[in-house]
């Protein structure tokens, strides 16, 4: 039995969304355990981005249910979004540092801001952070635009765990970076599930990042989980859409839109 | 026939919805104003932006209308033999109108395309989802230190135009139309009510509100990155200016109509 059976951290039953006429998620069944890395993978405009934000409440599916430990998640009131939120930590595509503030200030935001911790006490904890990842104190004091992309990342990534959440979303963490890097970050992300027992979603459609921080791997396609499964079990998975996907073929049962829905 | 009169109801039913959400948008911000946490440290930056870095572009604005203001009056009122009318000419209309009104229209140009450019870009980027997974309510945060700058900071600021304008007027008036100083004076304050200064200033309130709303509004709702962003700015900019001339209309009806 795996650990999403056993005991689902997050579980996702039936969740549709649409924008517009656009049918974005068509009915998407997920579970998540404690501890568990789930990576979900899909090509561009497939819904994963709209997936995380619905688990963390930043989009109001139109119909399904988003229970984390069992706690029914879907139109909760503003006041309990944001102490379930306080669990929640997540790493933006795009890192959305804020470029007003200083790095330490980034990482230290949802300490002071959102947990109101003394400012002097929230910057040892971001300094601890960014040694974690790899970042000095001397980047402490930049501004976010005076960083390269894969420091960004890093920061950001440093934001995402500073309040050590019990669930951290890594939305498409890799893109954008050179492989090396990339693999900086899968190495941070392993670090911070592995060590610290953090359930983590993550997103992306890099396989090679994929492969490393999983643990449980779920394709979705046109709105619906196609397939999951355990990581190892994603090269003798038989489904043609995954076989597809993986191995990067132009023909398949999936087809690549050309235009605009 | 039929048509006409959809089309007609069609845009009307757009406005009423656009007029909702506006009122809908600010009447959240407004009620995280009475809960903890309070953003202090951020409306005083906003006041800084707003009030301090608009004074330059307000005092010469100011001065320049007030110098033309008196200008034109002399030249219209000789024609009467009225000369005598252009110091209360020009106090009056640079505390009851134009003090507030060129304030209200140059800090939406520079404040409220600042605001929703600042907003916008933060929306497309993911900065405001990134605050609310800081726990962190965009609105509280953001939106509402803005209002509240905007609301204390344009009557301050037009206090200063109103100063500055009058004092233009008496450069005018005395140095170039060879008015005494003293009478100048004398003459300005003389006609002065309370009212005058207190209806620019209530004006002055009521512009640094919309101008602060309409920048918040559309940055926090842009859409599609940069093209996204230039709209949300140039119809911050717009709708500001617009609804700065419909409600100096009515505040100026609610004061002196009769």
């Amino acid at each position: 039995m795996s650990r999403a059976e056993a005991e689902p951290k997050i579980s996702v039953r039936g969740v549709r969304k649409s924008f517009g006429r656009k049918r974005v998620l068509d009915g998407v069944d997920i579970d998540c355990g404690s501890g568990e890395s789930l990576v979900v993978i899909g090509g561009s405009g497939t819904g994963k981005s709209v997936l995380v934000k619905c688990i963390l409440g930043l989009l109001r599916p139109e119909e399904g249910s988003i229970c984390i430990d069992g706690t029914e998640t879907v139109g909760l009131p503003s006041a309990a979004r944001e102490r379930l939120l306080q669990r929640f930590g997540m790493l933006f595509q795009g890192s959305a540092l804020f470029d007003s503030l200083t790095v330490w200030e980034n990482v230290a935001f949802g300490l002071i801001q959102g947990r109101g911790m003394d400012r002097s006490a929230a910057r040892e904890i971001a300094l601890a952070k960014l040694a974690s990842v790899g970042l000095g104190p001397e980047v402490s004091l930049l501004r976010t635009a005076e960083l390269s992309g894969g420091m960004q990342k890093r920061v950001a990534l440093a934001r995402a765990i500073a309040a050590e959440p019990e669930i951290v979303f890594f939305d498409e963490p890799t893109t954008g970076l050179d492989p090396i890097m990339a693999d900086v970050i899968n190495d941070l992300i392993v670090k911070c599930v592995r060590e610290v027992g953090t359930t983590a979603v993550s997103i992306t459609h890099d396989m090679v990042s994929a492969r490393k921080i999983a643990d449980r791997i779920a394709m979705l396609h046109e709105g619906r989980i196609v397939w999951h499964g355990p990581t190892g079990e994603i090269d003798h998975s038989g489904n043609p859409y995954v076989d597809q996907f993986i191995n990067g073929r132009a023909h398949g049962p999936i087809k690549m839109q050309v235009r605009a829905a | 026939m039929l048509r006409f009169v959809a089309a007609i109801g069609a845009v009307f039913l757009t406005f009423l919805m656009s007029t909702g959400r506006i009122v809908m948008f600010a009447g959240l911000a407004l009620a995280s104003a009475f809960t903890p946490p309070f953003y202090l440290r951020a409306i005083l930056r906003e006041m800084i932006n707003i009030g301090y870095f608009s004074l330059p572009v307000v005092g010469l604005t100011a001065i320049f209308t007030g110098m033309v203001l008196a200008l034109q009056s002399y030249t219209g009122f000789s024609r009467f033999a009225a000369e005598g009318a252009v110091a209360t000419v020009v106090v009056l209309s640079v505390t009851r109108e134009l003090g507030p009104v060129i304030t209200g229209l140059m800090v939406a140009g520079r404040v409220g395309a600042a605001m929703a450019a600042e907003i916008g870009t933060m929306r497309v980027t993911d900065q405001i989802d990134a605050l609310t997974t800081l726990s962190t309510d965009p609105l509280r945060y953001l939106v509402l230190p803005r209002l509240l700058a905007g609301l204390i900071t344009l009557p301050m600021l037009v206090v200063v135009a109103d100063i500055i304008g009058v004092f233009g007027g008496y450069l005018v008036g005395v140095y170039k139309l060879g008015f005494n100083p003293e009478a100048y004076l004398n003459r300005t304050h003389q006609y002065l009510e309370t009212t005058d200064v207190v209806s620019g200033l209530v004006k002055a309130a009521a512009f640094g509100f919309i101008i602060a709303l309409m920048g918040c509004y559309h940055g926090y709702h842009s859409r599609g990155g940069a093209q996204g962003v230039g709209q949300a700015t140039t119809h911050a900019v717009v709708s500001a200016s617009v609804l700065i001339l419909v409600f100096n209309y009515l505040i100026t009806a609610a004061f002196f109509g009769r």
